[in-house]
């Protein structure tokens, strides 16, 4: 893994986390730059939020060492180190007002009451719900709940802030809205974030990086992009976006996936190809064009502007394709199923694993 | 797996450093593993090595059970109180369950009266029931000649037992069925309605195999119950010999701890059976029911309300006549022969008997089991429940605090004679105190007060501590602004609970007070030794009045601190 940042602000050596014989984390290292949105991606059960715990000192590594802005934190209880956390259940204070919530950690540091005021005054704007001081949790809406956690979080600037699946509680729409400002105001403070999650849209949408997780292991660390774009793993593939996996064999430099023939290094052996749908393009093509091949559309999946359309071929043998379609296309066509449709691979998108 | 990994790595786990907030905790969490190991555990080691020594504490193995099972009378009492306990949860589970199924399952009218009139036994000591049916068919008893009419001789025994202790034990059957009954899913209905089911089907294969757990707890809690109390069998057993009254023979009359200590196991063995199910069973219980679950309302049904109501009614009028009849022969001047109404009874009672320096005693033992138990008792799920460390001892708490549950009043009190009237114990200047009385009670109903806690605890968020943590607050401080206020509702019940039972409670203190420290309960089974039975029955009449009163002081301090803590409950959006 290259470190894009040569001064970590945080920076994981070889945790382990281990419960009684279940081996949670294998070996972690990460080291994440200062000012960095960082998703920890993955399924369930990967030990994303074991990790974010462990940065946060709720949980106890195994074995490893954390350094937070050069110093050593492995051993701090949470109270000594420097972060503000937001939990997917909010865990607002129910019998506390907003401001109460928000000035929590405030009134502890023996702040003057008119500048606590002030604070929460601006903290309670900045997370966009201003008036809403003497509320009570249970009088806000989920996002709104979670908006002022946010706030409660950041109040007392800390240096790191920990998102443990923040929108997971909240429905569709809030939850694409409140991502979006969560980024505009991690970019705003530029404070360095990890937002734990399971949903790689999100993941790809707010990330400077995204750490894809799975087994107790990291598969890639990269750019949003470079995730999606430049898979390392055959897991992330799969796990970020939409694949098409097809069986295919590498002969003399070339890849045979039915009777379609890709330019392709490496020795001769038996391949997985792993191909996006939108590389699978039903036009322009040109007279003339390589890897073009018809298939018969077997089902039409309407979503909206654009259709999953899943395909077979003879050219492919017995495996189907899904590939995007657009509803336009679809129509101007006269596209539908049992039609005829012709289709063209990108071979420098696909990979092969 | 870690096999494959070099030795190097895996040998130091980490740990981390501990703030000083967390020591704390850990410091606190031990005073309570020491005070449950002091005043729970211990008491109950010294029955157990008391019922292998011998009377000059040499140890003797086994030699005393088989003492026992060699004195005939002593297995006649063994025999007689697993009967009359069989006996008695054979009446009363049908019965508290058809009337727990008419307040969970029909539309009939009055149903938060009927349940306020059954559960009001729990405020009076058990044995009132037993000193209202001496009034009602003792030796000079209004219906005398009826009960002589059906073939029973007298009430003195067996049958005086029965009744009385269906009376004291009908409200705790009572509220685990309607426990068990309101946890029930009417989609089920819906779905067997909707395949044609009729309503005997319905209930043999929806709704007794839905409260089969509620049933079973309710059986056991019962017989127990039964087995193990004191106070009824002691006014209304008269040569009728039960396990409970044989320990207080032994070891206060003919001070034979050992054999003792002996009964005290026997007694120990169903109610730590009990319990063993019941946790078992109560886990079950929860699995069944879905968070998703709709939770059935009754449709009216006039046939069938109105002979649910006529049951009810029948049933509330049976324990009306209880009570009624206690506090009728209570202001009677003298019974049977004048029934002019006096205050002569409570006068003798309160001033003559003395009782009146007892009453006080159980009001300063209530007390204080209210503030100190709910005190102990919360902060010791609190810091189960919420922070984090010292495993092993949490481990021993967790377990010291539903132990009490398995262990009968009357085993504690023994328990503790044994432990704290020993010759070298230095906690010894305790016996005979109002302290260890009060710290007595406590203990005993330490589990009901722990539960309570853990199930008020368990509904905060779970993240609360790690925020507070990460703003740098420490958890005493979350917990008096945040755990505290949401938890008071929790609290007063536990309070009041704690109070109630320490007013009525007979069988654990029975053993352990001296004549300055007597209360009130204890006060009533002496003066009906001495033939009291009207200053008895005034008493008796006194507490449940007391209790109820607390009960209303109770319900009006809740009403006050929800008003100041719960005002965000009400909020809408």
């Amino acid at each position: 893994m290259a470190s894009m940042n040569p001064t970590a602000f945080l920076d994981l050596r070889h945790i382990r986390k281990e419960f009684g014989g279940f081996t949670a984390l294998a070996d972690i290292n990460l080291e994440i730059g200062r000012g960095d949105f960082v998703c920890f991606l993955g399924p369930s059960g990967c030990g994303k939020t074991t990790l974010l715990r462990i940065i946060a000192g709720l949980e106890v590594q195994t074995r490893g060492q954390i350094l937070q802005n050069g110093r050593d934190i492995s051993l701090l209880p949470p109270a000594l180190r420097d972060y503000g956390i937001v939990f997917q259940s909010y865990a607002l204070f129910p019998n506390l007002s907003v401001a109460d919530n928000v000035a929590y950690g405030l009134v502890n540091r023996k702040t003057p009451r008119a500048e606590i005021r002030q604070r929460v005054t601006e903290l309670v704007k900045l997370v966009g719900l201003p008036g809403s001081e003497n509320k009570f949790p249970g009088q806000l809406s989920g996002g709104q709940q979670q908006r002022i956690a946010l706030a409660r979080a950041l109040a007392t600037s800390p240096g790191l802030l920990l998102l443990d699946e923040p929108l997971s509680a909240l429905d569709a729409l809030e939850r694409i809205r409140l991502r979006q400002e969560i980024r505009a105001l991690q970019q705003k403070l530029g404070v360095t974030t990890i937002m734990v999650t399971h949903d790689q849209e999100e993941a790809l949408s707010v990330a400077d990086r995204i750490v894809v997780m799975n087994h107790g292991v990291i598969e890639q660390v990269g750019t949003p992009m470079e995730v999606y774009r430049e898979p390392a793993t055959p897991f992330v593939a799969d796990f970020v976006g939409k694949v098409n996996v097809l069986p295919a064999r590498r002969v003399d430099g070339e890849l045979h996936v039915g009777s379609l023939r890709l330019p392709s290094e490496g020795a001769d052996c038996d391949v997985r190809v792993y191909m996006r749908p939108e590389d699978v393009l039903a036009r322009p093509i040109a007279p003339g064009d390589l890897h073009v091949f018809d298939a018969c559309i077997d089902k039409i999946e309407f979503l909206g502007s654009f259709c999953h359309v899943h395909v077979a071929s003879p050219a492919l043998g017995a495996h189907k394709l899904t590939v995007y379609l657009s509803l336009n296309f679809l129509s101007e066509q006269s596209l539908q199923v049992g039609s005829t449709v012709t289709l063209k691979l990108l071979p420098e998108r696909v990979k092969v694993f | 797996m870690t096999a494959a990994l070099p030795r190097s790595l895996t040998t130091r786990a980490v740990r981390l450093k501990h703030h000083w907030v967390d020591r704390l905790a850990h410091v606190l969490i031990a005073l309570i593993a020491i005070l449950l190991v002091a005043f729970l555990a211990s008491p109950l080691l010294a029955i157990l090595l008391q019922a292998l020594e011998g009377r000059e504490g040499e140890f003797v193995w086994f030699d005393n059970f088989i003492a026992y099972a060699k004195t005939p009378a002593l297995l006649d009492s063994l025999w007689n109180s697993v009967w009359v306990s069989c006996v008695v949860t054979l009446i009363v589970l049908p019965l508290s369950f058809t009337f727990a199924y008419a307040l969970t399952r029909s539309c009939m009218p009055f149903k938060s009266l009927f349940r306020g009139i059954t559960l009001i036994p729990l405020l009076a000591p058990s044995l009132l029931s037993a000193i209202s049916l001496i009034y009602w068919f003792g030796n000079q008893g209004v219906l005398k000649g009826w009960m002589q009419g059906i073939g029973i001789d007298q009430i003195y025994g067996a049958p005086g037992i029965v009744l009385a202790e269906c009376i004291a034990v009908f409200p705790h059957t009572l509220m685990i069925l309607i426990t068990a009954l309101s946890l029930s899913d009417a989609r089920l209905y819906e779905a067997a309605d909707a395949m044609g089911t009729r309503a005997g089907r319905k209930f043999l294969t929806i709704t007794l195999p839905g409260a089969k757990y509620g049933l079973i707890s309710a059986a056991l809690v019962t017989f127990t119950l039964v087995m193990t109390d004191f106070g009824i069998p002691k006014v209304i057993g008269g040569n009728f010999n039960v396990l409970a009254t044989d320990v207080f023979k032994l070891v206060i009359g003919q001070q034979d701890f050992p054999k003792g200590a002996v009964v005290a196991i026997l007694l120990l063995a169903p109610a730590v059976l009990t319990f063993g199910v019941d946790h078992y069973v109560s886990r079950r219980q929860t699995a069944m029911l879905t968070a998703r679950a709709v939770p059935y309302a009754p449709k009216a049904s006039p046939a069938y309300d109105l002979l649910m109501t006529l049951y009810c009614g029948v049933i509330a009028a049976l324990v009306l006549a209880m009570l009624g009849m206690a506090v009728f022969a209570s202001l009677a001047s003298l019974w049977p022969y004048n029934l002019k109404p006096s205050l002569r009874h409570y006068e003798l009672g309160l001033l003559d008997a003395e009782v009146g320096v007892a009453f006080f005693n159980s009001i300063k033992m209530a007390a204080g089991t209210a503030l100190f138990g709910t005190f102990l008792v919360f902060t010791g799920a609190y810091l189960l429940e919420k922070t984090k460390g010292m495993d092993n001892v949490r481990g021993l708490v967790r377990l010291l605090a539903v132990l009490p549950m398995a262990v009968p009043g009357l085993v504690l009190g023994l328990g503790y004679i044994f432990f704290f009237n020993a010759p070298n114990n230095p906690l010894g200047g305790l016996y005979h105190t109002l302290t260890l009385l009060t710290i007595c009670t406590i203990v005993h109903f330490y589990t009901t007060g722990h539960l309570t806690a853990v199930t008020a605890l368990k509904a905060l968020d779970s993240e609360f501590e790690a925020v507070s943590a990460s703003l740098k607050v420490p958890f005493f401080k979350t917990f008096w602004r945040v755990t505290l206020p949401v938890c008071a509702p929790a609290l007063i019940d536990m309070a009041r609970y704690f109070f109630i039972n320490a007013m009525t409670t007979i069988s654990a203190v029975v053993f352990l007070y001296s004549p300055e420290t007597k209360v009130a309960s204890i006060a009533i089974l002496n003066l009906d030794e001495a033939g009291e039975m009207g200053a008895a029955a005034a008493m008796a009449v006194l507490i449940a009045l007391s209790s109820t009163v607390a009960t209303l002081l109770f319900m009006l301090l809740a009403w006050w601190v929800n008003r100041r803590t719960q005002a965000w409950r009400t909020t809408t959006r």
